[in-house]
Order: C-alpha cells, then sequence, then structure tokens
C-alpha cells in the first residue's frame, strides 16, 4: 500500500522502528522523528510502543486471570474457569514433567512467562499496517507527520523485552543457585568440572558460557523467530498495490504465512515457558 | 534495534506480574482444583459405598421375599386346613338338619296316618251302624246301643 509514496526500504524501516521517547542530545527530551534519532538517543530511551503492548496484553491477562480465580469453585468450572484450568493444568504438567525440586515460584512464573509471551507473539497475526496506520492517522489529528509517527505492536520482536525477560529469569536462575548450592557451591560447579581441579579456568570458561547462553538462547530464539515473522509478514505486505496477480498472491501467502505462523507463536511461548522451567531446575539441582 | 532503559522497565514489569500470578492467580485456581480432585474422589467412594449397599439391601429384599412367600404358603395352608374343617362342619351340621327334618316328617306322618285310621273307624261305626239299622229295619236306639255300637267300632 505504501510503496507508491515510499520505498520499499523506507518501508521496512519504518516498520521495524519503534516508537521511541528519550533524551535526544539537541532535542531533548521527545519522541524519536527517525531512527538515528532513536538511536542517538542510547540507552536512556523508551521504547513506548513496545512496553505499552507488553503493559497492556500482560494487564490483560491478569484480570482475566484474576478475576476467574477469584469465581473459581471446585464444582463444575464452566466457561473461562474450564479455559484458564486448562491452561494451568497444561503449565502445571509441565512444571511437575521437568521441575525436580520444591519451590512455589515456578509453576506461577511458568504461567506468565507462557501466558504473557503467547499474548505478545499472538500480535503478531494482526495485519502489519493495520494498528500502525490507524495510530499515525490518529497522530497525524495532532499535527504530528504521520511518516514519523511510529507503532510496533509486537513486542517480542523488540530484543529489550526478550532480553528483559530472560535476563529476569537468569537472575532468578542466580539467586537460587547461590540459595540452594551456596556461594561455594556454586563456584565450584562453575569451576570444578568437567576437567577436576587442574583444568579450573578452562572450566570456568566452558561453565561461563554455558551458563550465559542461557539468557542470550531463551531471548534469541523468541526474539529471532518472531522477528522472521513479522518481516516476511513485511515483505508480503510489499507486494500489495502493484497488480490484481501480485495482490492475489500476497493475500494467499500472508493466510499461509499467517496460519503457519499460529504454529510458532505457540511453540516459541511454549519453548519460553520450558526452557524457564529447566533453567530453574537446573538451579535446584547439586552436582 | 537499540538495547536501552526498556530492558529495565521489562524487567520490572516481569517481576511485577509474575509477583500478582504467584499470589493472586495461581493459589486460588490450585485450590480449586485439588479441592475438586478431593471432591471426586469423595464422590466415588460414596458411589462405592452406594453399590456395596445395594447389594446388602437386595439380598435383603430377596431374604424378605422368601420369608414373606413361606408365611404366604403357611397362611394358605392352614386356610386350606380351615376350609376343610368348615366343610366338614357343615357336612354334620347337614346330615343332622337332615335327620331331625326326617324324623318331624315320620312324626307327622304317623300322626296323620293315625288321625286318618280314627276317622276312619268312626266311619266305619256308622256305615256298621247304619247297616244293622237296616238289617234290623227297626229303628235302633243309637243312645240304648251306645256300648254295643263303641265294642263293636273297637273291634274294627
Amino acid at each position: 500500500m505504501a510503496a507508491d509514496t515510499l520505498t520499499a526500504q523506507d518501508y521496512i524501516a519504518h516498520h521495524l522502528t519503534n516508537l521511541t521517547l528519550g533524551l535526544h542530545p539537541e532535542h531533548g527530551l521527545t519522541f524519536a522523528h527517525n531512527a538515528e534519532e532513536a538511536a542517538a538517543m542510547g540507552f536512556w530511551a523508551l521504547h513506548v510502543d513496545s512496553l505499552l503492548w507488553s503493559f497492556g496484553l500482560g494487564y490483560l491477562a491478569y484480570r482475566f486471570m484474576r478475576g476467574v480465580a477469584q469465581k473459581a469453585t471446585a464444582g463444575v468450572p464452566t466457561g473461562a474457569q474450564n479455559f484458564l484450568e486448562w491452561i494451568v493444568d497444561f503449565v502445571n504438567e509441565n512444571v511437575r514433567g521437568s521441575f525436580s525440586g520444591k519451590n512455589d515460584l515456578v509453576a506461577p512464573l511458568a504461567l506468565t512467562v507462557f501466558v504473557w509471551v503467547f499474548l505478545m507473539n499472538l500480535m503478531d497475526l494482526i495485519p502489519v499496517d493495520l494498528i500502525p496506520y490507524a495510530f499515525a492517522q490518529f497522530m497525524g489529528l495532532f499535527g504530528a507527520d504521520p511518516h514519523h509517527v511510529y507503532m510496533r505492536i509486537v513486542p517480542t520482536t523488540d530484543p529489550n523485552i526478550t532480553f528483559g525477560m530472560s535476563l529476569s529469569v537468569f537472575l532468578l536462575v542466580l539467586y537460587y543457585s547461590i540459595k540452594i548450592k551456596g556461594v561455594g557451591g556454586f563456584a565450584s560447579e562453575l569451576t570444578m568440572q568437567p576437567f577436576g581441579k587442574l583444568g579450573m579456568p578452562a572450566n570456568l570458561v566452558l561453565e561461563g558460557i554455558s551458563l550465559l547462553s542461557k539468557p542470550l538462547s531463551l531471548s534469541l530464539r523468541l526474539f529471532g523467530n518472531l522477528y522472521a515473522g513479522e518481516m516476511i509478514f513485511i515483505l508480503i505486505a510489499l507486494m500489495y498495490g502493484h497488480n490484481l496477480l501480485l495482490d492475489l498472491s500476497g493475500m494467499t501467502l500472508q493466510l499461509a504465512w499467517a496460519i503457519f505462523h499460529i504454529l510458532i507463536i505457540t511453540l516459541q511461548a511454549f519453548i519460553f515457558m520450558v526452557l524457564t522451567i529447566v533453567y530453574l531446575d537446573m538451579a535446584h539441582q547439586h552436582h | 534495534m537499540n538495547i536501552n532503559l526498556t530492558l529495565l522497565v521489562q524487567m520490572i514489569a516481569f517481576g511485577v506480574f509474575v509477583a500478582f500470578c504467584m499470589k493472586y492467580v495461581w493459589p486460588p485456581i490450585m485450590k480449586a482444583l485439588e479441592e475438586r480432585t478431593a471432591k471426586i474422589a469423595e464422590g466415588l467412594a460414596a458411589a462405592e459405598r452406594g453399590k456395596e449397599e445395594q447389594e446388602l439391601g437386595e439380598q435383603r429384599a430377596l431374604e424378605v421375599m422368601k420369608e414373606a412367600k413361606t408365611n404366604a404358603s403357611d397362611i394358605v395352608s392352614q386356610a386350606q386346613k380351615r376350609y376343610n374343617e368348615i366343610v366338614d362342619e357343615a357336612k354334620r351340621d347337614a346330615v343332622a338338619e337332615a335327620e331331625r327334618i326326617r324324623t318331624a316328617a315320620q312324626a307327622e306322618i304317623e300322626q296323620e296316618a293315625n288321625r286318618a285310621r280314627e276317622e276312619l273307624r268312626e266311619r266305619m261305626a256308622q256305615l256298621a251302624v247304619a247297616a244293622a239299622e237296616k238289617i234290623l229295619q227297626k229303628e235302633v236306639d243309637a243312645k240304648a246301643h251306645k256300648d254295643l255300637i263303641e265294642s263293636f267300632a273297637k273291634q274294627i
């Protein structure tokens, strides 16, 4: 749709730029008008769109679950309770299967991760231009230039979001590693294996990498999958507006990719949850 | 694709959501699920007990029916006995009554016969007297020969 007024590069870049609020070295506290401005803001900037969608979806999920939990009865479950119990049972079964220790945090954590990540991924199925375009037009009413209003609605395509969650999980892993094994136990786990005392530096390098790869792989896997998925939706969207044949093939491709993507978003949410459980299980195990 | 403050904010939000889920969502749901598990187990146990009780009840019913059958057959045989007795009694009564009626009838017949005989005797006496009158062609004084007539009549 946008190919007439914008080049394909502009269109893609526009879709991959967050609505960034931050301190610009020259303009002060403001929304970035382009990717360069956003980059110039450095660390002290917020991706308002990612955060708002992430909070909104998290709050929605929490309100729903809280509402059901308040009315939950031991009688015959109906409607929403049935649905939530289905999810809770599913999560609980995974926790029981993968987590051998005893910790009341793990199951609710896994539930939050699964539901939240799934909802954030689900935003990917909304047509790529719909909300950004509507938002740009809406902001245009207030005098903003629609071409420089950014809106990314899939928070999990923002590495800040996925790293934020995986680092939280990583902190929990560190916390429980030290709590369960003690500082010495955890340190010896990092340095005394697999080669024994003499190979201490090599051990530290190997174990250190394996430890650090946990949050990295956790977040990059989710980010990569969703980013690639979104990119393909954007590329398919580029096919529209040229001729009938391209429009039709675009529609077909978009439908096919969306159907396939349902699998990916569910699978990625599931993987994030399972790995969270597994990492925490490893933190609870003595060697 | 800059790493910035968003990351920290998301970490905090993540912690908050997990904490809320852990405090306000998970426990009530798990409680409901556990309660239901207990309820179902209880229900199954109750069903099992009910089944046993039903079996016991069926056994008891069979016993009662058996007893009732025995009772009924007892009652029937007693009734049969009583019936026979009544019939016998009735028969005896009937025979006695018949005997009585017969006796009465016989007595009456005898009485009738005696009366008829008496009447006949008197008539014969009169006829004899009349015949004697005719034979004697003379009026016999009935009064005078009363004794004669009577002795004659008695001889008949």
